[in-house]
């Protein structure tokens, strides 16, 4: 029968099974191509809408490619300096405490220069939710070392791979703060496939539902390529983190309500 | 009758904040301030109006609360000491390029670097000419006491939401620790969230279906428009030194020398001005409350009447720029400042004054 609809059945709403949330824009994505920002987006303002909770959210922008986030989502936002949209939001939501209150940050924003606002906004258990994307580079800055970055990956800054003697260690920032008292749901997903999207969703929504509870800080962690830092087509990049980024950073539940 | 009390400045900050309806304290403990956020913790400002009063990790975690309270409309406010307000700097400037309104309170102490803890005011530079990057300025209010340090808190809360600024209150060690008597208001009402909305449309507090979405952002990556929001800055920075000029004169309409001193230096300047009078010294005294807006006008009226004036301050000599910059050459100016902690006496820089205007133009004249 499904494959016998001619075309105009197909736009029918009631054969509709897909359509853009309202929530997001028509402003045009200013993501590479393959990039996992967009679905990222996509995803949180879907489950908003879902939520009919559009004029009870604010939002807080990082700076890093997604530092445009507000010209894509249809709700009130602010752009909050390098690193530091955990405070920025803890502020808003100690003198909103009945509205959604999110932050959307990239893995330098969040695990380099914030996480002094990270770790104390997790520890002090605000009522927030944090999406954490990481890509494991500086993708806006043209691919620079993020703390992210595997051990032996070539950066701009690491033209030869990431020495940890002396560059350091990959930053687990995620693992680190889901030992803190103050957090509630922490969980590490990605968006690369249909069925990763679906999980994805599925956590994006907990960690909206989870801070009505007020029970303490939500996160989720989304490993995404960065297939223009990484030098790589975007399925080669969806590739290579599979055999690279999902070993060192494992998807799934890292702490979850009792 | 008001209610009086003895306070401390610093208290007298704090419960001035709580009364003109403020909603948020975020900050950072550091001396010479650190009784502002244990006076609002004390008070249990949630019981009394609501306000929230909340110790962040940093001055730099801080300065983002009140960015993030103040983006949504709020009446928020932080209090730190020099080294701190250098921390704050980033955040200042997110504020001043988002026109976010805001009270911030340096209570300044010696520097550069860790410095000391006794009072100063080198920090002129950097709250009157914009500490932080870009092109900006914020108003600056100047208490030579107590009972200003708890008025301004009311003021600066006016004067930020009026012209969507942040307001300094630049204070320092000696007027945050004294005790002075202090005349107290009636509580203000905090804004409830329906009156947020209406009177601050900008505010972002969430988007509902009769209004466009309210984005609080810095950026704009196009030249042409970056040049349009700098220039409306400018414009509204202009308009504030047309229309908020604050200063008080002592002694001004018969002086054939002045004092030009601010904040716990205008208290010195104002006992020598007592002390000159008595020698029969014809001196008075000029001190700017509003140290941006300058009051420039003023000080060039004064140029036509009076044979020099010495600006007092405890720096290497900041303001005194102002003061040059007000006369344009018309009279002489010089400067006399205490560094590292130290506040000069009124007889110090009442012999300086004769030294430098009125000794050297009787060397002259034997000459
Ligand atoms: C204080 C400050 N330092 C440095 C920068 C430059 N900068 C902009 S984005 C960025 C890195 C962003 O990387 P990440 O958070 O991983 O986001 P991505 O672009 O990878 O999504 C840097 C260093 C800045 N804007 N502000
Ligand atoms: S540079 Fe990287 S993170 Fe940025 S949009 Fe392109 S792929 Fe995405
Ligand atoms: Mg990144």
């Amino acid at each position: 029968m499904q494959d016998t609809l001619t075309n105009e059945e197909i736009c029918k709403p009631e054969n509709m099974v897909y359509h853009r949330t309202a929530l997001l824009t028509e402003a045009p994505l200013s993501y590479c191509p393959g990039c996992g920002h967009g679905t990222a987006h996509r995803l949180i303002m879907e489950v908003i809408e879902e939520m009919k909770m559009q004029a009870n959210t604010i939002g807080v922008a990082p700076v890093g490619c997604s530092v445009l986030a507000y010209d894509f989502m249809d709700i009130d936002m602010q752009q909050a300096a390098h690193g530091r949209a955990p405070a920025v939001a803890t502020g808003i939501k100690r003198l909103y405490p009945d509205k959604f209150v999110f932050t959307y940050q990239g893995d330098g924003d969040l695990a380099a220069i914030g996480t002094c606002e990270t770790i104390h906004a997790c520890n002090r258990g605000e009522n927030i939710t944090i999406f954490f994307v990481n890509n494991g580079i500086y993708g806006m800055t043209g691919g620079q070392m993020a703390p992210t970055t595997l051990p032996g990956m070539k950066t701009a800054t690491s033209p030869f791979g990431r020495d940890v003697e002396t560059m350091g260690h990959p930053l687990k920032i995620t693992e680190l703060i889901a030992n803190l008292p103050g957090t509630y749901f922490v969980t590490r997903q990605s968006v690369h496939t249909p069925a990763n999207v679906r999980k994805a969703k599925k956590a994006i929504e907990k960690a909206i539902q989870y801070q009505k509870l007020n029970k303490g800080l939500n996160f989720v962690e989304i490993v995404s390529n960065c297939n223009s830092g990484w030098k790589m087509t975007p399925l080669e990049s969806n590739k290579w983190m599979e055999e690279n980024m999902f070993p060192f950073y494992p998807l799934g539940d890292i702490k979850v309500p009792k | 009758m008001k209610e009086v009390r003895l306070m401390k400045g610093n208290e007298a900050i704090a419960e001035g904040v709580i009364r003109a309806g403020c909603d948020g304290y975020f900050g950072y403990p550091i001396t010479p301030q650190s009784e502002v956020m244990e006076y609002l913790f004390a008070n249990k400002t949630k019981e009394r109006t609501g306000m929230i009063v909340l110790q962040a990790e940093s001055e730099i975690a801080s300065i983002h609360m009140v960015y993030g309270g103040a983006a949504s409309g709020k009446r928020v406010m932080t209090s730190s000491s020099s080294p701190g307000i250098s921390l704050m700097q980033e955040g200042i400037s997110f504020m001043a390029g988002t026109e976010l309104p805001c009270l911030l309170m340096n209570c300044v102490r010696g520097g550069p670097g860790l410095g000391t803890i006794q009072p100063s005011q080198s920090d002129y530079f950097q709250a009157v000419k914009g500490g932080g990057h870009g092109d900006y300025k914020m108003i600056v209010l100047a208490p030579a006491s107590v009972q200003e340090m708890y008025d301004f808190a009311k003021l600066g809360f006016e004067l930020a939401f009026k012209h969507r600024i942040q307001v300094m209150v630049l204070s320092d060690g000696a007027i945050g620790q004294m005790m002075e008597k202090v005349e107290l208001d009636e509580q203000v009402p905090r804004w409830t969230d329906e009156e947020i909305v209406k009177l601050h449309p900008w505010a972002a507090t969430g988007k509902t279906p009769d209004r466009k979405r309210n984005i609080i952002t810095s950026l704009d990556l196009n030249p042409v428009k970056q040049e349009i929001i700098n220039r409306n800055l400018q414009k509204k920075f202009k308009h504030i030194e047309e229309t908020e000029v604050r200063f008080e004169k002592i002694m001004c309409d018969d002086a054939e020398y002045l004092f030009v001193a601010y904040g716990s230096s205008s208290r010195i300047c104002q006992k020598a001005v007592a002390l000159g009078r008595a020698k029969g010294i014809k001196v008075g005294l000029l001190r700017p409350i509003t140290l941006f807006p300058y009051p420039t006008k003023e000080l060039a009226k004064l140029a036509k009447q009076v044979k020099g004036m010495l600006s007092v301050e405890m720096s290497a000599g900041q303001m005194v720029e102002d003061v040059r910059l007000s006369v344009n050459g018309a009279v002489p100016v010089e400067h006399y400042g205490r560094l590292g902690g130290i506040i000069p006496a009124p007889d110090e820089v009442l012999n300086v004054l004769e030294e430098k205007f009125i000794k050297e133009k009787l060397l002259c004249k034997t000459h």
